[in-house]
């Protein structure tokens, strides 16, 4: 074990009326945590320190903050990563609750808004097994991976900057409707969705969601741009608007 | 406080305590019966224990393995549960499984396929033939948001997040309700119902190192307990074999079996395989209480690793094998321990796991022994005996979650105004009084080392090998932190505000209750037989394969005793005896 240090650890405490950054030397342990150092803080110097936590082992999500300005998860991030002073403040995104816990609930509302995964009729009452090959599923595999850990709904400057939450559903939900619109025995459209109430349009594909997804996934590139041209096919493409002008194919939803 | 707070009343037909595997897939068996749900857990939806299930869920769908059969499993089940288990609830669990996995997929579930389009299957340990559909090594991740995106999509059912309830309550000899607060504010709410399903999961944080979280505090055993059900086997708690041991912030932390199950192997430090000299048939895929065992004895031998463990090697494997099969385990050792398993080894030690006993429930329904309680999962007891396969916790959840919301709809629906209870009020206001205690004398001793004395006490004399002094000393040393507990503070803070010290306090009540069962039901089990080891009784006895321990509250006081299991039918019998396949997985790669 090497010489115990400390580090200078700020956290920001207070609620939707108010706070500041109150600062805590923690003795430092060798492969230390950030989640570790606040919750000795919680255990040893301030007992009512409000923080989210579960699985301590990124699977659960629980444990989102903001890491020196940095969107991350408190589990995965060591202490040692920003030298002797770290900074941790709740996701700015969401309405404050207390000290490093928000508001999270609007995610669960939207998530409600998302029709389920909708298998056909002839799939539904076959008795026999589905059969899927590896390569149709691989795809989904990736989306199906996330912890719903909200970094990317945090970062996203459309909900973040623009508070647009009544018009875009945000990267996490993105990669809801890509996992179920990808899934090879789903039969739903949901273009209609995307086009309209999920309002896929909003994301100008900085990839900042990306950049921060704890589990990797590949939110810009392999969920929301694929979506973008699934909808654009349906809405926007030309030759199918004269197409539909000439009454030769209906509009996608119908 | 001198007036008791107010609080606000909720009905619903049927209550569900926990949103993990169990307590959703309860949520909407019971509203499909037709009953309105209400599902009350202590953290966000979708971040329940469950969510850290890794290997798989064991069915016996035979598309790796076509000789496999529900006989097999059910075979396994019981002989990896040294036979305590309830053969009712065995032989329901190996028939129902498959189709509750293949139910989940047809729900949206996406597991791992084999080349012909089939649901893959792995081998774990002490199952005969390759059995766990998964997804990767996140297969309780996919289990629950399967099941949490249909329950919100379920007519009927409503979910409270971050509520924590602490007290049951009666009416007239029935669960009728119960009484929690809300996380964030300390605003207090009364759930008045038709039926209780507690889906609560297990009590893990009464120990140090454990792949639990902070919500594993026994919470369902002990409101049971305290409304009057009986517990059983609460002696039996599993240690997983392969939690991680450094560095110290992450000891306990999950290494799923099925790294073992895709071929990694165990080593001491003088890299010998050490798992021949105790189950050479089955090596390293050995049932749980056979390899904790093992890896113990090596490090009390001296042959452990640096940090006191054992390594577990898969770096034979190829890197891209790996990394598809294992690709949580890759990430969980490279950022938290700097190690790439693809090259090097992990350092493993035991870690409490899971805990086997619980609330006695009836095989069919899982009915408790308090009309209109009912119990599934980690909390309920009965189908893993005195140890528990890999597996067949995901399973358990599905098969008994649904057996269990079916029953509980069915009893609501017989009783269509039990939903408005008339519970006694001096009841009600001295259980309040009780959860705001540590709010008035904030003062007082803090929660928080309180609750790591149980677990070190816990550590010490409960540990994988156990003894009667060191249980006695225990039991006298548990008894004590009750009493402490009861006058605890909440670490300085009177706020109702988010109070995660004022939480801890409530916790302790808990943990304590399941320490203390454990306690008094080891030193009645004189004999070793699965995770319960005793060094002072090494023999399994044969007269005891047939007993179990029950706790039960009787004049104010917890009491233990042994119950015999009716005897098993023929058909089971011999189904038993027949048994004896096995099966050496082979690479697949």
């Amino acid at each position: 074990m090497t010489e115990a240090s400390n580090v200078e650890l700020k956290i920001w405490r207070g609620d939707a009326k108010g706070g500041e950054l109150v600062a805590y030397r923690v003795p430092v342990r060798e492969g230390m945590v950030v989640l570790d150092a606040v919750l000795w803080v919680q255990a040893n110097m301030a007992s009512d320190l409000a923080v989210r936590w579960n699985c301590k082992a990124a699977k659960c999500g629980s444990c989102s903050a903001e890491i020196n300005g940095y969107p991350r998860l408190m589990c995965k991030t060591a202490i040692t990563e920003y030298g002797q002073q770290v900074t941790v403040r709740p996701m700015k995104a969401f309405p404050l609750i207390k000290d490093l816990v928000t508001d999270v609930s609007w995610n669960y509302e939207v998530n409600k808004q998302i029709p389920l995964f909708t298998p056909s009729e002839k799939d539904m009452s076959s008795s026999e097994p589905w059969r899927m090959q590896p390569n149709d599923v691989d795809r989904v595999m990736e989306f199906r991976k996330c912890i719903e850990c909200f970094l990317c709904q945090d970062v996203c400057h459309v909900l973040r900057a623009h508070d647009l939450k009544s018009a875009f559903y945000g990267p996490r939900f993105m990669v809801r409707i890509a996992s179920l619109e990808m899934h090879p025995k789903d039969v739903l459209d949901r273009r209609p969705l995307l086009k309209g109430k999920a309002g896929v349009g909003y994301c100008n594909v900085t990839k900042c969601c990306t950049e921060v997804c704890p589990e990797h996934i590949h939110i810009t590139d392999n969920a929301i741009i694929p979506l973008k041209e699934r909808m654009d096919d349906a809405y926007f493409d030309p030759l199918r608007s004269l197409l539909r002008m000439f009454g030769g194919e209906q509009k996608p939803g119908h | 406080m001198s007036v008791a707070p107010s609080y606000e009343t909720v009905e619903t037909d049927v209550l569900v305590l926990g949103a993990g595997g169990a307590g959703l897939r309860a949520a909407i068996a019971a509203a499909d019966a037709g009953a309105r749900v209400l599902v009350v857990c202590k953290s966000l939806l979708g971040k329940a224990h469950t969510v850290m299930a890794e290997g798989g869920v064991a069915a016996a769908m035979h598309n790796v393995a076509y000789q496999d059969s529900w006989e097999v499993h059910f075979a396994d089940t019981m002989k990896g549960g040294k036979l305590i288990n309830d053969w009712r609830m065995a032989e329901l669990h190996a028939k129902e499984s498959p189709e509750r996995v293949l139910e989940l997929e047809r729900w949206g579930a996406v597991f791992d396929r084999t080349w012909q389009g089939r649901i893959h299957q792995r081998p774990f340990g002490a199952h005969t033939y390759p059995r766990l559909a998964h997804i990767g090594d996140r297969t309780g991740l996919e289990l629950i948001r399967t099941l949490q995106d249909r329950a919100v999509h379920t007519k009927g059912v409503d979910v409270h997040m971050e509520v924590t309830v602490f007290k049951l309550l009666k009416e007239g000899g029935r669960a009728a309700g119960a009484l929690a607060y809300r996380r964030a504010d300390g605003s207090l709410v009364l759930y008045s119902c038709g039926a209780l399903i507690l889906a609560s999961g297990g009590a893990g944080k009464m120990y140090r190192v454990t792949s639990n979280s902070w919500e594993s505090t026994g919470d369902g055993t002990a409101l049971a307990y305290d409304a009057g059900a009986q517990l059983r086997d609460m002696e039996m708690v599993q240690f997983h074999p392969t939690g991680m041991v450094w560095p110290a912030g992450v000891r306990g932390i999950l290494v799923t079996e099925g790294v073992r199950g895709e071929g990694g192997v165990l080593r001491n430090k003088e890299g010998e395989r050490f798992m021949e000299r105790y189950d050479k048939e089955r090596m390293e895929l050995s049932s749980r209480d056979v390899v904790a065992r093992a890896i113990n004895s090596e490090v009390l031998a001296g042959r452990g690793t640096p940090h006191g463990g054992a390594y577990l090697d898969i770096t034979h494997r190829k890197p891209e094998f790996i990394k598809s099969k294992l690709p949580s385990m890759y990430e969980q050792f490279l950022k938290l321990a700097n190690v790439d398993i693809t090259k090097q080894p992990m350092e493993v030690a035991p870690t409490i796991h899971y805990a086997m006993g619980g609330v006695r429930v009836e095989a069919e329904t899982g009915a408790t022994t308090l009309l209109g309680l009912y119990a599934a999962g980690e909390v309920a007891s009965g189908l893993h005996g005195a140890n528990r396969l890999g597996g067949n916790s995901l399973s358990d959840l599905l098969v008994f979650g649904k057996r269990a919301g079916d029953a509980a709809g069915a009893f609501v629906k017989a009783r269509p105004t039990a939903t408005r209870t008339t519970i006694d009020q001096a009841e009600i206001d001295a259980a309040i009084a009780e959860l705001m205690a540590p709010l008035d004398h904030t003062a007082g001793e803090s929660p928080y080392p309180l609750q790591a004395e149980i677990q070190d006490v816990m550590s010490k004399h409960a540990p994988i090998v156990r003894d009667g002094p060191e249980l006695e000393a225990g039991l006298e040393k548990i008894l004590e932190l009750g009493a402490r507990a009861r006058s605890c503070g909440t670490g300085g803070s009177n706020t109702l505000a988010f109070n995660p010290g004022w939480h801890t306090a409530q916790d302790l009540h808990s943990l304590l209750v399941n320490a203390e069962a454990l306690l008094r039901s080891a030193l009645e089990r004189k004999e070793s037989r699965g995770a319960h080891a005793r060094s002072d009784h090494p023999r399994t006895e044969e007269d005891l394969a047939t007993v179990n321990y029950v706790v039960e509250k009787t004049d104010d006081r917890m009491r233990v005793r042994a119950e015999r299991q009716p005897p098993m039918p023929a058909h089971l019998a011999e189904v038993l005896q027949q048994s004896h396949a096995r099966y050496t997985p082979e690479a697949t790669e």
